[in-house]
């Protein structure tokens, strides 16, 4: 299994810095109307929270406000990054957060290796990924060369997947990862979910289908309000 | 400073296989053709009129790509993960402007003395509206990004910069034309116009990024 | 500051506003009235324009509005970006098209003024070039509100529009005048003589705060409506929004205006 092997050294590679995400009363007003109110929750290293909720509920406005895409209306969400110093190795180079949005931020014009590039130069930190190498992991290796244009929505995914790989970074924030993807793509989005957390990272995914692994903790999010369940498999 | 020399390059990469540039180029050519056909054959008129034409034709061509410039990062989802890069908004701004002028302001600049040529224009002339040109164009490509920052997301957003733009762009224009006068006839100074021209594209070179950050900002909240 | 603070909910505003209303609207009404009835009656027709002279009386305090207008608006803006007033946008956005008004108004006069003294109907001198691109700026703000829907979105980038405009317009003043100076057209009579004789000075004065006055009138009735506007949009997304019918909690958005 050369492929799981290789996800091991990527996530071993990574070694990330301590965060702790934290929203108190958060408020989330799109345009004009008020999306959710008074939602509070505390997130931390090698945590998964899911948040779901009916479509227009505000799941992806919440992984914004977390992003730092959107302002909050109301109350605070803060990102920190416990004694940074502690881990001289961690390399985070400006940025804490990967986000996968339900658009794949991929030009069309260029290949799927001139893409991942792009966001290489951009992301990337010290120590440069193999793009190859990151290919293969995400299943689009054979795709490096191919533009955009004619990849599958699923390949397109995929690709999205690779992106989150090139620069180690501590919070993933994923938006319905697992649409498009079919079995072996929602076992591969698995393990490199796994992998990330067990390296310390920290994941928020807003979906309404079952995550490939348990979520420490689940938000649900209906009629205005958000609500902290107990999820199933809470590590605490 | 990796990351601001991929946006130049992504930018020029965008323009040049998507044809923006090279239909910058040929509306150019038609709109410097078509002068003609209005104001009449005269070549005295034509070498006289000659380099307001270039600098308009140029000017209105630079505002075709714009709306391309942070629509289509916008479409894609490239515009977030940019801002999530880290890299400073400002930057990303001056990348995309300058990665515009390279693609866009350079080809019509290269083009501006083989139409001039054809207007009848003397080889000081030529020279002049190079120059003035080189100097020029990089404030029109930062104040289009400021529009097309500004625009960003709206549905007739290309229409509304030239309306938003052009009328910003007025000094640019006013500076660059009197240059190439003031090199063409004598009396009329050459130096003073010039030098306020490249004043003007180093006021944008600071100001117009911070406008644009400042709108991208507002534009995405 | 504090009626400022005071004046930053608008149901405070709509109170205030609607009381003073009335009476700006009367002080306008007998300023215009007597400022005309000087305009046309006292003031001496001018020894070499005859009568045209008296448009003087229209254009020059529409062209002074032009200018104070876009000023009003760029505090407006700033109140926006920096202090976040919630009443700022609503004050820019209903200036707009009243300081698009004034602008048209004062091109036209400088226009109708312009035939018997120049000859044509348009000449291309610095200042009413420069009016012009004042003009093309307040349209070019108006475009910009009315394609953006979201009256929160709209306020923050045409803020910041505007203040690219105040930041220009001198810039584009003196290369105007630069490019005027260099392409001087021979037909141009300047008005900037001497001084102003007083008893065209009185009448000018006068009309200058008559349409100060209608100004200030027609900008608070602007804010009414805009505020009025902004009420209608809340309760129909109100009434659009499924919790509405689930009677659960409205949003601090939709009562912000209420």
């Amino acid at each position: 299994m050369t492929v799981s092997h290789s996800i091991q050294e990527t996530a071993d590679a990574a070694n990330y810095p301590a965060i702790r995400l934290a929203a108190v009363d958060l408020d989330c007003v799109r345009g004009d109307r008020t999306v959710f109110a008074g939602l509070c929750f505390v997130l931390e290293r090698g945590q998964l929270m899911a948040a779901v909720g009916p479509n227009g509920s505000g799941k992806s406005s919440l992984l914004r406000l977390i992003a730092g895409l959107l302002r909050p209306a109301g109350g605070s969400i803060g990102l920190s990054v416990e004694d940074p110093d502690s881990d001289p190795g961690t390399d985070t180079d400006g940025g804490l957060v990967h986000y996968l949005g339900h658009l794949d931020g991929l030009k069309r014009q260029m290949s799927v290796a001139e893409n991942l590039r792009f966001w290489r130069q951009l992301y990337g930190g010290e120590r440069p990924v193999s793009l190859d190498h990151v290919c293969m992991i995400a299943g689009v290796g054979h795709l490096a060369d191919v533009p955009v244009a004619i990849l599958s929505a699923g390949q397109r995914r995929r690709v999205g997947l690779a992106r989150l790989l090139i620069s180690p970074r501590p919070l993933w924030l994923l938006d319905e990862p697992l649409s498009a993807l079919d079995a072996d793509g929602t076992e591969l989005l698995g393990q490199l979910m796994a992998r990330h957390l067990a390296a310390g990272g920290a994941i928020v995914a807003a979906t309404h289908q079952d995550l490939p692994i348990a979520p420490d903790r689940t938000i649900r999010i209906e009629g205005g309000r958000g609500m902290l369940v107990a999820a199933e498999g809470a590590s605490q | 400073m990796t990351g601001f020399a991929a946006i130049i390059a992504q930018t020029i990469r965008l323009s040049l296989a998507g044809g923006g540039a090279l239909v910058g180029l040929v509306f150019f050519l038609a709109l410097v053709a078509i002068i003609p056909f209005g104001v009449g054959p005269d070549l005295n008129l034509l070498a006289r009129i000659g380099p307001a034409i270039l600098w308009i034709g140029v000017l209105l061509a630079s505002l075709l790509g714009l709306d391309r410039l942070f629509g289509a990062d916008n479409e894609d989802g490239s515009l977030d993960l940019l801002i999530l890069s880290g890299e400073p908004l400002i930057l990303i701004v001056l990348g995309r402007a300058l990665g515009h002028w390279v693609a866009t302001g350079l080809p019509l600049i290269i083009a501006a003395p083989v139409l001039g040529l054809m207007l009848n224009l003397q080889p000081i002339a030529l020279l002049a509206v190079m120059a003035t040109l080189l100097a020029g164009t990089p404030a029109v490509s930062l104040i289009g990004a400021v529009g097309a920052a500004l625009t960003v997301g709206l549905a007739r957003g290309g229409m509304l910069i030239a309306v938003l733009v052009l009328p910003l762009v007025i000094p640019v224009l006013i500076f660059g034309v009197s240059a190439t006068q003031g090199a063409v006839s004598d009396p009329e100074p050459f130096r003073a116009p010039f030098l306020l021209l490249c004043a003007l594209t180093c006021a944008a070179l600071v100001a117009g990024p911070v406008a644009g950050a400042a709108a991208l900002k507002a534009a995405l909240d | 500051m504090a009626l400022l603070t005071r004046l930053a909910n608008p149901s405070v505003f709509l109170g205030y506003s609607g009381r003073i209303l009335p009476f700006a609207a009367a002080a306008a009404a007998v300023c215009m009235a007597v400022g005309l009835y000087l305009a046309f009656f006292v003031a001496p027709a001018d020894y070499q324009q005859g009568d045209s002279v008296r448009i003087m009386f229209v254009h020059v305090p529409s062209a002074w509005l032009a200018m104070f207008c876009y000023s009003l608006m760029a505090i407006s803006a700033l109140g926006t970006l920096v202090w976040r007033h919630p009443l700022a946008d609503v004050s820019a956005r209903a200036a707009a098209p009243i300081g698009a008004a004034f602008t048209f108004l004062a091109l036209v006069t400088g226009s109708v003024w312009g035939k018997p003294m120049w000859g044509t109907w348009w000449v291309w001198d610095a200042r009413l070039t420069s009016v012009l691109v004042l003009f093309l700026m307040y349209l070019g703000l108006i475009a910009l509100w009315r394609a953006i829907d979201e009256p929160a979105r709209a306020a923050r980038i045409a803020a910041i529009l505007i203040l690219i405009g105040f930041v220009n317009i001198p810039i584009i003043k003196f290369s105007v005048e630069w490019w005027n100076t260099l392409h001087q057209p021979a037909s141009v009579l300047r008005l900037d003589g001497p001084t102003i004789h007083s008893s065209i000075l009185w009448p000018l004065l006068v009309m200058a705060v008559a349409f100060t006055l209608t100004f200030l009138t027609l900008h608070l009735a602007a804010m009414r409506a805009e505020i009025y506007r902004r009420r209608v949009r809340a309760a129909q997304l109100r009434a659009a929004s499924p919790e509405y019918n689930r009677a659960s909690a409205n949003g601090p958005e939709a009562e912000a205006y209420s």
